[in-house]
């Protein structure tokens, strides 16, 4: 049997369409992981922008190692940690592309901290999206930089003691303070209201990067409902009660550009 | 031609640069810091990349990144900075991105020294990182020889996209000698066609080195397999000096290759038939030159500024044909030409055994030496 193509229908608007810089495939992202609404966002604001011929991604080592087979612009895969050095490497010799990392929390906030550190106090024309979600997803469920204290993980069985095993850090408040950043925002994807303005900030953090303002970086904070053991509801509801207290929503550095800016 | 007096960093940085390098970048460490400081004065100039990374970790990945693009691109350490790129490497290698990285080699293990050493050897031509490749490693054994290398190292690189590495001990880094450098060559070329450029009006392309089904990861590797086994075919590159008649033969590469030549023409003037065989490709490693020698001759005497790396290579090429004896000196010592004359000389008159341990006899020769 042969399915005909859908057509548009006469006199109807079309308000929602798989973006063309997103793969028509399924992905291997967990039900009620947030992985996959962050992809959709980058691949939305690419569109909207007209950057997706001119885009190069940067896949991490974590759960979304795979990324850049979910999308239909060109991409790599860096290194655990190294992706900002990658795309400083990438970025350095192809200046007028556009070129973005999408990391975890153990990729960016652990092993790959001196060198997310460098590329924001250099300014690399880079956008960083910073998947946090408190939890090593990959390698089921250790303890990140990131976990809460207390927060039962599968290397801190007893929760995350402070005493012993540090405190969680906040990277968009650290990265807000190297003058090489132009725009370091904090945002949520725990419901729709969060997800249209994490939207935005990443917008926001393309524009940096295409206006030649300096690095920039969307922190997004995200479920992963099979490593913290639960379902997908209560997942972004433990992200709202839990995560956002510790990591306060919010714009740490905006360059004055941005700010006029309506988007 | 005309001919400069320069430094081989100096040397190396500038062959690079007119080899057609689009993009450097480093991290200081002793003794290649003016390699990387030539880069930060020159490319600018040139009006392309150079950059400082923050550590040889991020400097290794910056050349991954861009030679991703199929950008020409470069780095350049010792020891210490190799051992910090092993994952970058591998990463390369694993993508099959070209690259060309400098080892100039200091004393170690651990910090070390900043003498000049060859202990990298076995580092570089049989470890560079984890997983199954193979990396072309080149050994100059004079400044003209290290610039002429560079630019072919690029070539190669390009070749069988693959990391090619030039182990240039300290002493090459650091001594200066009369040079001439090739003619600049144009920069502009065209990206190859595996390179991540942007998907503009073409589908999309991938650089990985992941390849999760162990099938694909397989073809993979077998394809590596087979690029060397090119590289093995073609890119074999040793010198012979005197050895037509030679009844005794000196190995050595780099630096002790050029001391041991040195030694073999003081040899010759005595009348001794001694020849020296010089390996510049460590890898691929000339295994049937080395062979065939070992059919031929009397003994050999491999000289080296380590522990005897490459000796391991020339005991499985001559594989129990020959008697050897072993000469090294280590953690940053260069040897005297006359030392290893004295080698030679022990070499005819107390010849050394079919079956013996070339490593028993020189341990035994340095404790009474130190004592
Ligand atoms: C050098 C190195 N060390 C460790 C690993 C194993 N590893 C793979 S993913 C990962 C953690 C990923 O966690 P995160 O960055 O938070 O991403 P997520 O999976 O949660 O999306 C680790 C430790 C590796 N691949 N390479
Ligand atoms: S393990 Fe966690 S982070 Fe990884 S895909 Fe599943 S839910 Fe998402």
């Amino acid at each position: 049997m042969t399915v005909a193509a859908p057509t548009k229908p006469k006199n109807l608007k079309l308000v929602y369409q798989r973006p063309e810089s997103l793969v028509d495939s399924a992905t291997h992202y967990c039900p009620g992981c947030t992985h996959g609404i962050a992809h959709r966002l980058v691949a939305e604001v690419l569109d909207e922008m007209g950057l997706r011929e001119k885009t190069i991604g940067i896949a991490p080592v974590g759960c979304a190692v795979l990324a850049y087979e979910y999308f239909t612009f060109d991409g790599v895969e860096a290194a655990h940690g190294r992706a900002p050095a990658m795309a400083t490497g990438i970025k350095r010799v192809l200046p007028d592309r556009v070129v973005f990392t999408y990391q975890g929390d153990g990729d960016l906030a652990s092993i790959g901290m001196a060198e997310i550190m460098h590329a924001a106090a250099r300014g690399e024309r880079i956008t960083v999206i910073f998947i946090n979600n408190a939890i090593y997803g990959m390698t089921g469920g250790q303890m990140a930089p990131t976990t809460l204290p207390h927060q039962v993980t599968t290397s801190s069985p007893r929760g995350r003691d402070v005493a012993t095993q540090g405190y969680p850090i906040r990277m968009a408040e650290i990265l807000a303070n190297l003058d090489g950043a132009a725009y370091i925002v904090r945002r949520s994807l725990h419901d729709a209201t969060n997800i249209r303005k994490a939207k935005k900030a990443i917008r926001l953090a393309f524009e940096a990067q295409v206006r030649d303002l300096g690095f920039s970086m969307v922190e997004l904070l995200s479920t992963c409902p099979t490593n913290w053991g639960m379902s997908p509801v209560e997942a972004m509801e433990w992200v709202r009660d839990n995560m956002v207290p510790t990591y306060p929503l919010g714009d740490y550095k905006v360059a004055p550009e941005l700010q006029k800016l309506r988007v | 031609m005309t001919r400069e007096l320069m430094k081989g960093n100096v040397a190396m940085a500038e062959a690079a640069i007119r080899a057609g390098l689009d993009a450097y970048f480093g991290y200081p460490i002793t003794p290649q810091s003016e390699l990387l400081e030539w880069m930060s004065k020159r490319m600018p100039e040139e009006g392309r990349v150079f950059l400082q990374a923050e550590s040889e970790v991020a400097a290794i990945n910056m050349v991954y990144g861009a030679a991703c693009t199929g950008a020409r691109v470069m780095t350049s350490t010792s020891g210490p900075g190799i051992s910090l790129m092993a994952e970058g490497i591998s990463y390369i290698a694993g993508t099959e991105v070209p690259a060309v990285i400098v080892d100039v080699v200091r004393g170690g293990p651990g910090l070390g020294n900043i003498a000049p050493s060859q202990g990298d050897y076995r580092q570089v031509a049989h470890g560079a990182g984890h997983g199954d490749f193979f990396p072309i490693v080149l050994a100059p054994s004079s400044v003209q020889e290290a610039v002429d290398l560079i630019t072919e190292a690029f070539d190669l690189a390009e070749k069988y996209r693959t990391v090619v590495f030039i182990v240039a001990d300290g002493s090459i880094g650091q001594m200066m000698e009369p040079v001439s450098l090739p003619e600049p060559r144009a920069i502009q070329r065209e990206a190859p066609d595996w390179a991540v450029t942007g998907a503009e009006g073409r589908p999309r392309r991938t650089l990985t080195s992941l390849y999760l089904q162990p099938e694909e990861e397989e073809e993979v590797n077998l394809r590596l397999v087979r690029r060397w086994r090119e590289a093995e075919a073609n890119e074999i590159r040793y010198r012979e000096y005197y050895l037509d008649d030679a009844e005794y033969v000196v190995m050595g590469f780099g630096t002790a290759g050029r001391v041991a030549l040195s030694a073999v023409r003081a040899a010759r003037a005595q009348g001794i038939r001694v020849g020296l065989f010089r390996p510049v490709s460590l890898r691929p490693f000339p295994y049937q030159a080395v062979r065939e020698l070992a059919e031929k001759a009397k003994a050999f005497l491999v000289v080296e500024m380590n522990g005897g790396q490459m000796l391991d290579d020339v005991k499985a090429a001559a594989q129990g044909q020959v008697p050897i004896r072993f000469y090294g000196r280590m953690g940053g010592v260069v040897p005297f030409p006359d030392e290893v004359l004295d080698e030679i000389h022990a070499l005819v008159s107390e010849p050394p055994t079919l079956d013996e341990d070339p490593r028993a006899r020189w341990l035994d020769n340095m404790q009474r030496r130190m004592s």
